[in-house]
């Protein structure tokens, strides 16, 4: 029988998709890839709900709203084996620049004052409508929220590093580090 | 303090000019009484404190002008201790300690009294500027909590009752000393230069603590001996330091005798801070002169001829006493000129005062402060035998080791072996506190056990001893067997007693890590850092969201302190390491089993500030 | 101190030095790098970031501030010291905001060099994400405490004419920053500025509207790890 294939979900939480950008910037060792894995929640195959249990999750992003929470967890419970992928994963990256200040100030800067907006919200709205994600007192790094397995540090994560960590893990062999791989931008 | 408070706020501006004319003058006037000197920034900041109630940026000014070194370089002298303010702290400012002893003691409801008549919060100034009320560590009456300095005034065993009396009368306009009701405390703590309501409570005396002290009778002995001899006989005492550390004394002056120059110092660290410790408050109340002859006699034995007494800046209601003390030590030829007359010894005393920092107490950053430094302790070596005070060969010795060796001179270093064991000799001085009958202050031999201690004080229904203050060991019953002795539970003199109703994790582990947070001089990353995220650990823990990995995370993050510069980052984890190692159940029991890993978030509280700033309820459905 | 040249060993083997010598200026000599944030060659140490922690003779002590005595073993390499200053650096990048894409010193920095070479993925200690503040009155200088290690570098190098400090500690404990001296800001040139940011070993100085001057791929550690040249220079 032949041997199942690994299962592979990823997403992007507080992030630019910059590392889901460097996921295909592995060029042709994507094709590779696809003959190693079966991918399955995931922007790249637009799976937009678990199907089965998944041995890999890869999460790009940090937490910085309470659907990001929710997305994480889901991932924790459908995944054996979790990794965070990039910066803001890891450390909360640049969304987490707003860290330590008022939500207040942020919100106002957001959608009353900032460039972008001001002006064009006379009556000062606030959005608050139920439906929409509500904002976390600060950023958090997934392993502040769940338990994560693995760290791709990156900003974006280079190709080659992410390929050869995802080939050592379906393989089983020991991950080796060239220097120039392990990077923070 | 004059003039910090006029009586109209609306002055006109001519006014507040000729005040800060007037200001400038006042702080001119201070910096010529210390010539000017930077290396006594100390004092001249002490000094405007006291006088302007807080030091603000016009007087950091004009202090860097006079004496040509930067704004911030007085600032971070000015900012490292916690005595000094750069804002208005109130015309009567409240220091209420915060010691896990004071807290035992009813602390937070005499706290919260002090908040409702002042009508401000710790932290704070009341809106009239009459009253400041703030926290600080150990004040050294934890034989007499809870208790508070009031513009550096004592004030013991605080109930809430007498915190409403006080504040009452201070809005009454009664000066400080009037409105102490509770009588003055015993032996000196009575005289008029004192004036206190301190009590010394000592209960058990032993040779360095009895009565009858000569002054001078040492001095005049070792007049006929050679300095070297002087060391050879505190050798053989086999004394060693009091101040918790334990290096042997006479080793110590043998080094500074023999290091080569021109001038050397000794210091006297009467800074004791570590919480818990009051012993030495004691013997600079009743037994002053006594340590002024064992400086003398170190003096005499190293080749210095001054002295320097570091007082901590909670015990300053001491300072004209101690003046006086050396004013007629001076008067009598113990200290100054051909002392005794002897012809060529020469020695003399000046005490500096510290302004709050408890790292002070490390030798080489008692050293710093006296400078006019922050209190950073240095690298070492050199050593300050070696290389100390103004870079000259440096003794530092606690207070109760030369008072020892006054004893050891009278009656001979064979006398001082004849008790304690074999490596440790002689007596030491305990301040021992908590929940017993009789806190106080008891000088024993080395070599008693706890039980005897425990027995001694009137302790029942015991759950644990803090041996060493924090920096120290937290023992359970299955050890009190043990001794106290350089070579089993060593102690600078703290000892602190926990019945079986204390918490042990809450009300005493968190205090004690919370205080060496408040303490580390931040020099190094690791004891910057390490104290900080071990208490998030303990708060998860207190929070019943602690895993067993929490537990084993303390244990590793506290090894990294071991690569700390000084004895404050060594022993920052101790209070979390000794309690773990011997009060495991009381972890096991308050984390979750069954559950491998716990982030401690809680999506309610973390959306509870959006939601409020948009005006949302929060609708959380868990996955 | 004398002048006698004395044996001690440095991971084993034996070497001479001069007596006195501090361990991280003899072990530099010898080709061994002992990682360093705080020191710099020629300026009196301070052994403010603890990285350089070795053991000697069995003890931790920081090689920048430890002189050298006969026969002393000293360790550099063993696996707790590695774990140990891997923890310390761990420290440092939580301790602060080090938002490395985002930094200008990204690629020449001393903090994120020695990541890179322990090779180090995540910290094993919580994110703190102090509320820290930017200094930029100086006219050609930039303060971001976000970035500061507290190392003290600036505070012991930079000093004017008189030997007056433009930079000083502030507070103490975990509430430390640097504070500059903008009454001085006159004798902060622009050469001053200069010598400031090039001490400092990370993002924390920062010469105004000079960032990023290097292309990518030829920033300093790009490709070789920090302390490569100590060793090199020695094979």
């Amino acid at each position: 029988m032949e041997k199942k294939k690994p299962i592979v979900a990823t997403t992007s939480l507080a992030g630019c998709f910059g590392c889901h950008m460097s996921i295909l910037d592995i060029d042709e060792r994507i094709l590779s890839l696809i003959d190693l894995v079966e991918f399955n929640k995931s922007p790249i195959n637009d799976i937009k709900k678990f199907t089965e249990y998944c041995d890999i999750g890869i999460i790009e992003g940090s937490c910085c709203n309470s659907e990001n929470v929710y997305t994480l967890k889901e991932f924790r419970k459908n995944c054996r084996v979790l990794i965070s992928l990039g910066e803001c994963s890891i450390m909360g990256g640049i969304p987490s620049m707003r860290n330590g200040i008022p939500i207040r100030e942020c919100f106002e800067e957001a959608y009353m004052h900032g460039p972008s907006v001001k002006g064009h919200n006379p009556e000062m709205v606030l959005p608050n409508d139920p439906e929409l994600p509500m904002i976390l007192d600060r950023v958090y790094p997934c392993h502040e929220i769940v338990k994560i397995d693995y760290y791709l540090p990156g900003c974006p994560p280079r190709a080659d590093l992410i390929y050869d960590a995802l080939a050592a893990l379906i393989s089983g062999n020991e991950l080796k580090l060239p220097y120039e791989v392990v990077k923070y931008d | 303090m004059k003039n910090a408070f006029p009586d109209s706020t609306d002055e006109l501006e001519i006014g507040e000019i000729v005040y800060q004319d007037t200001m400038i003058d006042t702080v001119r006037d201070i910096l010529k009484k210390y010539d000017h000197n930077p290396t006594r920034l100390m004092d001249i900041l002490i000094d405007t404190q006291s006088e302007f109630g807080y030091i603000q940026p016009l007087i950091v000014a004009e202090i860097s002008r006079q004496l040509n070194i930067s704004n911030v370089d007085i600032e971070q002298t000015l900012s490292f201790y916690h005595f000094f303010s750069t804002k208005p702290t109130g015309k009567y400012t409240v220091y209420l300690n915060n010691s896990v002893i004071a807290n035992m003691m009813g602390r937070e409801d005499v706290a919260r009294t002090f908040e409702r008549e002042a009508g401000c919060k710790f932290g704070e100034v009341s809106a009239d500027g009459l009253i400041g009320l703030f926290s600080t560590s150990c004040i050294g009456m934890s034989d007499q909590e809870p208790a508070a300095l009031i513009n550096g005034t004592v004030f013991t065993m605080l109930t809430p009752f007498r915190v409403k009396e006080i504040i009452r009368d201070l809005k009454g306009g009664k000066k400080l000393d009037e409105i102490i009701v509770e009588g003055l405390g015993d032996g000196a703590n009575a005289l008029p230069e004192i004036n206190s309501m301190v009590h010394n409570n000592i209960r058990k005396k032993g040779p360095i603590l009895a009565d009858g002290y000569k002054p001078g009778e040492a001095l005049k002995k070792i007049m006929k001996i050679k300095p070297e001899e002087v060391i050879a006989e505190v050798k053989l005492s086999n004394i060693r330091g009091r101040g918790g550390a334990g290096f042997p004394t006479g080793m110590k002056w043998e080094i500074c005798r023999n290091a080569p120059s021109d001038e050397k110092y000794i210091f006297c660290n009467a800074d004791e801070g570590e919480p818990g410790t009051f012993k030495d408050r004691v013997i600079l109340t009743e037994y002053p002169k006594m340590l002024m002859e064992g400086m003398a006699i170190a003096g005499y034995a190293v080749g210095a001829k001054k002295g320097i007494l570091y007082v901590r800046h909670e015990y300053k209601y001491l300072q004209e006493y101690l003046e006086k003390i050396i004013e007629g030590g001076r008067k009598k030829n113990y200290l100054g000129r051909n002392i005794c007359g002897k012809e060529g010894f020469d020695f003399d005393i000046r005490i500096q005062f510290g302004a709050g920092a408890y790292v002070c107490g490390e030798e080489s950053a008692l050293i710093e402060s006296a400078e006019g430094k922050r209190g950073e302790p240095r690298d070492r070596p050199p050593f300050p035998v070696e290389s100390g005070y103004l870079q000259k060969p440096t003794i530092v010795n606690n207070v109760e080791t030369l008072c020892s060796i006054v004893k050891i001179v009278n009656h001979g270093a064979l006398w001082y072996r004849s008790m304690g064991t074999k490596e440790s000799s002689g007596t030491k001085v305990i301040s021992i506190s908590g929940d017993c009958k009789y806190s106080g202050v008891y000088e024993i031999e080395w070599g008693f056990s706890v039980t005897d201690v425990l027995e001694m004080v009137g302790a029942s229904d015991v759950q644990a001893v803090q041996v060493g203050g924090p920096s120290g060991t937290l023992i359970g019953q299955n050890e009190f067997n043990r001794t106290l002795s350089y070579t089993d539970l060593s102690t600078g003199g703290s000892i602190i007693i926990f019945n079986k109703q204390r918490d042990l994790i809450k009300d005493v582990v968190l205090n004690f890590t919370n205080f060496f947070i408040d303490e580390s001089c931040g020099s190094c990353t690791t004891c910057r850092n390490i104290p900080v995220m071990l208490r998030q650990k303990l708060e998860k823990i207190l929070n019943a969201r602690g895993v067993q990995k929490d537990i084993e995370d303390m244990i590793e993050w506290a090894k990294v302190l071991k690569a700390s510069r000084c004895g404050l980052g060594l022993t920052a984890a101790n209070p979390i390491v000794t309690s773990i190692r011997n009060f495991r159940p009381l972890y096991d029991k308050k984390i979750q089993h069954g559950k491998e890993y716990d982030s401690n978030f809680d999506m309610l509280a973390a959306v509870k500030e959006s939601c409020d700033a948009v005006g949302r309820v929060p609708n959380i459905h868990s996955n | 101190m004398t002048n006698n040249v004395i044996k001690f060993l440095i991971d084993g083997k034996e070497y001479l030095a001069k007596n006195g010598t501090f361990i991280i200026d003899v072990a530099r000599e010898s080709g061994i790098f002992i990682p360093t944030l705080c020191n710099i060659p020629g300026i009196k140490p301070r052994g403010s970031c603890r990285m350089c922690t070795v053991s000697v003779n069995g003890r931790y002590m920081s090689a920048c501030t430890t002189p050298i005595s006969e026969g002393m073993d000293v360790r550099t390499n063993t696996p707790d010291l590695i774990d140990l200053r891997k923890a310390i650096l761990e420290i440092m990048f939580v301790e602060g905001n080090h938002i490395c894409p985002v930094c200008e010193k990204s690629g020449n920095c001393d903090l994120q060099a020695l990541g890179y070479r322990y090779q180090i993925l995540v910290s094993r200690f919580p994110h703190q994400y102090p509320k820290r503040t930017i200094d930029a009155l100086n006219p050609h200088l930039i303060k971001d405490h976000n970035r500061c290690i507290l190392c003290k570098r600036c505070i012991r190098t930079i000093k004017d004419e008189q030997g007056r400090g433009f930079f000083a500690f502030h507070k103490r404990g975990h509430k430390i920053e640097i504070s500059i001296d903008h009454s001085m800001n006159e004798l902060l040139t622009e050469e001053v500025a200069q010598r400031a940011v090039d001490i400092c070993p990370t993002g924390a100085l920062l010469k105004k509207e000079s960032g990023y001057q290097t292309p990518i791929s030829n920033r300093k550690y790009e490709r070789t790890p920090i302390g490569s040249d100590i060793e090199h220079a020695h094979q």
